[in-house]
């Protein structure tokens, strides 16, 4: 008998993915998708489609899905949340649907320790539009609307957000980690599930931003991506486990 | 030695990005000379006989076309 | 009772039992009625972070198969545009309450119909209608909000409540009569968890050539017959050569303006919109021939009257008579409106 080593999850439907070759949404949704899996909440789960380039997430995930409007991912969350609160509901988004138009939301619906988990992809660009500056661009980098890298006199700072959201009170659990080798994969599963189990021990809201590669509008090879993430990411938005209820 | 490791590309899920190849920690993968329907240049296993199993190279896949046996 | 608080009590009786608010005048005492109600009845009440959140978290409670309400004014409801849009693409019902003031801008807090344009052409962007209903006494705007629940689920669409200042700050006397309406079909569509059955999806995005169009489509199907639901009432319509038209507090108004013009011999009618979307274009149509003039009163620059002019279609002579701004007519200068046959337009 064949034993797999590893195999794709059950919350994921056989479809192949619509992503750019390099590109981390597929690795996030594997690691999401593996932890419903292993936490046998499939049938209780319900999540959200950002606008962006995972809008189309629902033709992958093997569970319940709402779409929502740009920003507003945290609010919709919210409100299903609340009406099935044995559900495990998480929302999906990238940096402009979460730290930009959305960020309203997602400080509030922290600071009401809303027990949904936050899965934040932070690949410094808005990727769906053609890669414009996002809240979360570097200093320098060059995007379609910062041609000439940005510069904090005209475009402002990048936003550190679990820095932010990690001085909020409702905030319980909260880390950063990245998609830049294995290792880190593992540990952002392992931070995936950190967060769906403060949500499910009803301890209180969680937040895991996912340092992600975007090669195409990086216009980086998928290999150079990732040592970009290394060289210029991580220094800027160190990883590590900022808030945690769990003991370390 | 158990068993010899089975490390199997889904070749049309593959868009050739590479990551597994440079992850491979004994170098067994390379991009095929082929394309497969989406007009991709895939990732193959050259040597399935030394794989260890170490599993880099599917959970560095971000497009979940690598699973493992064995 | 309020009429603020009235539109809460009837809506707790609904069994709206999630409710999401942000402060704005003058409907501040429907958030905080709702705030105390839905402790006691075991409901969900969260103060929003902004207008757009709290139309979102409807949008999701509505998701999930809830009752679910907001409500604001003006300004606040034109934050809210975003979120009915998306609950009319993605087919979700709920109800949205607009006690109206005075704008544009900030505007004023003095009660206003300025919003009718906005109500009844969508709101939002894209294509698509919402059923708007017009209290226009305390008893009615908690009538009103029983029907608003049941149209709003029946037809998996928001259903807007088109008060303003007056009605909502109003004390008048109000029963919840609990009316039987007819069977709703089980929310097989709610987002509860793919237990046993295949996953659900609430959407809006279309993105393949001509699906899109294909649906919205459907949705105009829809549109159709929730034209069906369209009430009004009609005053004096048998014997009437003029017609007033007017909706909300402004028709209560003017219904004092024909009774005092009917004292004096003049054969005056009124009718008065319910629902403004649907428009009861039909009863115009019907009287409009034996009609020497149609005279439309609003609380604003001429909004409705547009729609009396496509439902007379040009058969006889339509005036206008409005108060922007926060203005609201007294029933004796209607009276001497009519009376004088003047009127803009």
């Amino acid at each position: 008998m064949e034993k797999a080593i590893f195999k794709r999850p059950e919350s994921l439907y056989e479809t192949p993915f619509h992503y750019c070759p390099g590109c981390g949404h597929g690795i996030i949704h594997r690691l999401i998708a593996e932890v419903i899996d292993e936490f046998g909440i499939r049938e209780r789960t319900i999540g959200t489609a950002p606008v962006g380039c995972a809008v189309l997430n629902y033709d992958y995930f093997n569970f319940d899905v709402c779409e929502c409007a740009h920003g507003r991912t945290p609010a919709v969350a919210t409100g299903i949340k609340r009406v099935r609160p044995k559900s495990v509901v998480f929302s999906y988004q990238g940096d402009g649907d979460l730290a930009a138009i959305g960020i309203a939301e997602i400080i509030h619906t922290a600071l009401r320790s809303e027990r949904i988990t936050a899965i934040f992809v932070n690949n410094c660009v808005y990727g769906m539009t053609g890669g414009q500056m996002a809240p979360t661009t570097l200093l320098n980098q060059k995007t379609q609307t910062t041609p000439f890298g940005r510069d904090p006199k005209k475009a402002g700072f990048p936003l550190r957000v679990c820095e932010l959201l990690a001085t909020l009170d409702g905030a319980t659990y909260i880390a950063r980690t990245a998609l830049n080798n294995p290792k880190n994969v593992l540990k952002t599963r392992e931070s995936i599930k950190k967060a769906f189990l403060t949500q499910i021990e009803d301890v209180g809201f969680s937040l895991v931003e996912i340092l992600s590669p975007c090669p195409v509008n990086w216009k980086l090879s998928p290999v150079d991506s990732i040592k970009w993430m290394k060289e210029r990411m991580i220094p800027y938005f160190p990883l590590g486990e900022f808030k945690t209820p769990f003991a370390k | 030695m158990g068993r010899p490791f089975q490390v199997i590309i889904d070749k049309e899920r593959c868009k050739g990005c590479g990551l597994c190849i440079n992850f491979c920690p004994l170098n067994l993968l390379v991009i095929s000379n082929e394309i497969n329907k989406r007009g991709f240049h895939y990732a193959t296993v050259r040597d399935n006989n030394r794989c260890k199993g170490c599993a880099q190279c599917a959970i560095i896949c971000p497009d979940v076309a690598i699973e493992i046996y064995r | 009772m309020k009429g603020n608080e009235a539109i809460g009590e009837a809506a707790i009786r609904a069994g709206c039992r999630y409710y999401f608010g942000y402060p704005i005048t003058p409907q501040n005492e429907l958030t905080a009625y709702m705030s105390k109600r839905m402790e006691e009845v075991g409901g969900v009440f969260i103060q929003a972070e902004s207008e757009l959140a709290a139309i979102n978290m409807v949008y999701g409670a509505s998701a999930a198969g809830g009752r679910a309400m907001t409500s604001s004014s003006s300004p606040g409801i034109s934050l809210k545009q975003e979120g009915i849009s998306y609950m009319v693409g993605a087919e979700l019902p709920g109800v949205v309450v607009n006690i109206c003031r005075g704008g544009p801008g900030l505007g004023n807090i003095a009660p206003s119909q300025s919003d009718y344009f906005q109500a009844t052409r969508g709101g939002g962007h894209g294509d698509y209608y919402t059923i708007v209903l017009s209290p226009s006494s305390v008893q009615e705007s908690a009538d009103l909000v029983f029907l608003a629940f049941y149209l709003a689920d029946k037809y998996r669409n928001p259903v807007i409540i088109l008060g303003d200042g007056f009605l909502g700050q109003m004390l008048e006397p109000v029963e919840f009569k609990n009316p039987a309406f007819g069977r709703l079909p089980r929310k097989r569509w709610a987002l509860t968890g793919a237990k046993e059955r295949p996953p659900n999806v609430i959407r809006s995005l279309y993105l393949k050539e001509g699906v899109l169009e294909k649906r919205n489509w459907e949705l105009s199907k829809k549109y159709e017959r929730m034209k069906k639901e369209v009430r009004y009432e009609g005053i004096y319509l048998d014997d009437a050569e003029f017609i007033v038209v007017a909706y909300g507090i402004c028709a209560r108004i003017s219904k004092a303006s024909v009774l005092l013009l009917r004292a004096h011999g003049l054969k005056v009618g009124l009718i008065r919109p319910i629902t403004l979307w649907p428009f009861p274009s039909g009863v115009i149509k019907e009287v409009r021939d034996k009609i020497k003039r149609f005279f439309v009163i609003e609380m604003n620059l001429g909004q409705m009257v547009e729609d009396v002019k496509l439902a007379v279609e040009g058969r006889t002579s339509v005036s206008f008579y409005g108060r922007p701004g926060g203005g609201v007519p007294t029933p004796e200068e209607i009276y001497k409106v009519i009376k004088d046959g003047k009127g803009y337009f």
